[in-house]
């Protein structure tokens, strides 16, 4: 699905994946977004699963990344309220906002910033503060191939480095390399940058209300879970928190464990304590 | 851009793909002799055929086994994925029904195995699919070939029976410019040789047969993506790829993934339909052939040297064509694009045309006279006596071959073996010309 947004990008094309399906107003809407130097397709499996069990699902390509045209936004804030604008332009009401990576720190500042249209906050492989490191940071200007090595190797576990991929007959961090080789220079530059910019984290967190799943894996050497303490003790007492932690896989979970990330996802969607807005 | 690498090409030979299994610990890959797997319940079968989880449904598309070598050439060739298929052909036939339908048309190398010619000028457009031939090394002639319903440019790493070897650079850059990808058969290559997709190219086929598997056991063929060709900005010549499939679900692979479309589309309707899949078997035999490719393709390439070496200076040998050699119209290219050597495949012209080549070929005693190429041992064929028994003088010479020529599959046996083996056959030519 192709829309224009109104605002500072309303000459530029937005791109969001549905899963094939279409968007209906009596179906509950779960909100994709991607990490840096991603695109809709990270969320491929899970978001077909929800496609295809009832919910409507918006997995839209960022500013500047994928099929969607502008340049991509510098902070975590513009992103939010990007996001936030994408929502009420397509209409979705309350929905499940899932973020992975960078796409996680966007969805805790939408929940923070506009805390109305959020039901339930699901963040995957996430750290607050997010830094990057400077040589990472440096190497997405000067040298891509060497970030986008940096980052495969940050980014998986060891078994997925060299063993055996969770997808028959797909080599994992390839198919992530040529990914972040697919996005106009200095798109990856710019996300990066805004991750390591982002401070309204803590603050984000402690305006969240209602559920919030934390997503994580023991192998994540990007966001490791133990990291996750000064979040967690962030959040809010009105935040009602879920915390996994999947055995095998590292930061790259989606593509690494699927069926894992969506079964967490499923669960949390679908769970008594998630089911109606939050109090 | 190529890919990087996770490891050295051995180290991924030996271990790419594959974890030991957490159940029983086992080290070697198991073999996974099953046509079919079990569904925890309706919810996670539908979920697999709907390709909303991953995993194996039916080993006709994918089998645990057959995954493990998938991901290792992937890995070690640099590639996003692998398809493993029956055959070679198999391979380079599922390459080109993924890409077009009747219709499509293809540039390809004039300098081909016998099969893959066979298939694109007899074959193939008796379903609508056209071919132009165009020699490897005529750059003008691939850029004037190409029409607006070509989908595919062609060739081999090393061509056939010339050793005639491709610019991949300069066709990638060709290719680019058409907006149409490039597959390269790297069969004689091998990995540890070459990876056309860090050279521009966008898929590889291999015949795993061959030096692969090494062993001369088990037929089979890899289909290769590189994940480098961008399928939505071809102008709309790819719809398989970028239009809604109403036999998937509606699934328009290149939304779905932008990068791993071809593959899956390959997986999910060439693999499902057409069914050239891979036995377990056959997959297990060609990942045990693989462990060991490293090192099997430093002996091919020295004992090839050592032969090239002894027949160019031999009085009875016209011509050697090996690309190492100054007089090879592509040497220069080759010690760009191969420095690692030339593989261990070439042929040699014998002065006294057919009944030369007949008396030497009857002489060998270490080399198999047989039509294959790749195997630990060592091979040898005479065109004209066999394969193109039926062309006369001026056809074989059309196709790059004398009535003398012998095409050699140099092997792993002690190099003084082979020279030995040569030299009685060359004494053999000899005292029947005498």
């Amino acid at each position: 699905m192709r829309i224009n947004l109104s605002g500072h990008l309303s000459d530029h094309i937005t791109f969001c994946h549905t899963g094939s399906q279409r968007l209906e107003r009596d179906r509950p809407t779960a909100l994709f977004i991607h990490g840096a130097g991603h695109d809709h397709s990270v969320w491929a499996l899970q978001s077909r699963y929800f496609a295809h069990h009832g919910w409507n699902v918006i997995a839209p390509d960022l500013p500047g990344h994928g099929r969607s045209s502008g340049p991509a936004l510098e902070s975590i804030e513009e992103l939010a309220n990007w996001i936030i604008a994408l929502a009420h332009k397509l209409g979705a009401e309350r929905p499940l906002v899932v973020g992975h990576s960078m796409g996680a720190l966007i969805a805790l500042q939408v929940a923070a910033t506009a805390p109305e249209l959020v039901s339930r906050l699901a963040l995957v492989g996430v750290v607050v503060p997010m830094p990057v490191a400077p040589a990472l940071l440096d190497s997405t200007l000067s040298n891509r191939e060497k970030a986008h090595a940096l980052i495969n190797q940050w980014s998986f576990a060891p078994r997925s480095q060299i063993g055996a991929s969770s997808i028959p007959g797909i080599n994992l961090t390839a198919l992530n390399e040529r990914l972040m080789q697919r996005q106009a220079p200095g798109v990856l530059h710019a996300d990066m940058a805004a991750c390591n910019a982002y401070a309204g984290g803590f603050e984000a967190a402690s305006r969240v209300r209602g559920p919030c799943l934390l997503l994580s894996s023991a192998q994540d050497r990007m966001t490791p879970p133990k990291a996750l303490t000064p979040l967690v003790q962030a959040f809010g007492s009105e935040a009602r928190l879920t915390r996994t932690v999947l055995p095998e896989a590292g930061h790259a979970m989606m593509s690494e464990a699927p069926g894992q990330v969506l079964d967490a996802l499923w669960a949390f969607a679908n769970s008594p304590q998630t089911s109606g807005p939050p109090t | 851009m190529s890919i990087h690498r996770n490891a050295g090409a051995d180290t991924l030979a030996l271990h790419a793909g594959q974890t030991p299994d957490p159940v029983h610990r086992s080290r070697a890959t198991p073999i996974h002799f099953t046509t079919s797997y079990v569904f925890e319940d309706s919810e996670h079968a539908a979920s697999l055929f709907n390709q909303e989880r991953a995993g194996h449904v039916y080993s006709r598309i994918s089998n645990p086994t057959n995954a493990v070598l998938e991901e290792r050439i992937a890995a070690l060739d640099g590639g996003i994925g692998a398809i493993a298929c029956a055959s070679g052909q198999a391979a380079l036939l599922l390459a080109i029904t993924t890409l077009m339908g009747s219709g499509g048309h293809i540039v390809a190398s004039r300098a081909l195995y016998g099969g893959s010619h066979n298939l694109l000028a007899y074959t193939l457009p008796r379903f609508g699919i056209e071919t132009t031939f165009i020699a490897p090394g005529d750059h003008q002639g691939w850029r004037a070939a190409i029409r607006p319903e070509t989908r595919l440019l062609f060739g081999e790493a090393i061509g056939n029976p010339g050793l005639e070897v491709l610019d991949i650079p300069e066709l990638a850059l060709i290719a680019r410019d058409a907006r149409i990808p490039l597959l390269v058969d790297a069969t004689l290559v091998t990995p540890m040789l070459q990876c056309p997709l860090d050279l521009g190219a966008n898929l590889v086929v291999h015949s795993a047969t061959k030096f692969l598997g090494g062993h001369g056991v088990a037929i089979g063929g890899l289909l290769v993506d590189g994940g480098n060709f961008d399928w939505e900005g071809s102008g709309g010549h790819f719809p398989t790829l970028t239009e809604p499939y109403e036999g998937f679900h509606g699934m328009d692979f290149a939304e779905e993934s932008p990068i791993a479309a071809f593959l899956l589309r390959a997986r999910r309707e060439g693999l499902r339909d057409f069914g050239a899949c891979l036995s377990p078997m056959n997959a297990f035999q060609i990942l045990q052939g693989m462990e060991t490719l490293g090192l099997r393709m430093e002996r091919h390439v020295a004992n090839a040297r050592a032969l090239v070496s002894h027949l160019v200076e031999h009085p009875l040998v016209e011509s050697v064509a090996w690309p190492e050699l100054e007089s090879h119209p592509d040497h220069q290219l080759a010690a760009r694009l191969l420095p690692k050597g030339c593989g261990g495949v070439f042929s040699f012209s014998l002065k006294g045309g057919r009944a030369a080549g007949a008396s030497f070929i009857e002489a060998l005693r270490v080399f198999s006279h047989l039509a294959n190429v790749g195997d630990a041992k060592s091979l040898a064929i005479h065109p004209a006596s066999t394969t193109h028994f039926r062309m006369s003088r001026n056809a074989l010479l059309a196709a790059g071959i004398t009535e003398g020529t012998v095409r050699l599959s140099v092997g792993l046996e002690s190099t003084s073996d082979l020279i030995e083996d040569l030299d009685r056959a060359l004494h053999a030519v000899q005292k029947a010309a005498t």
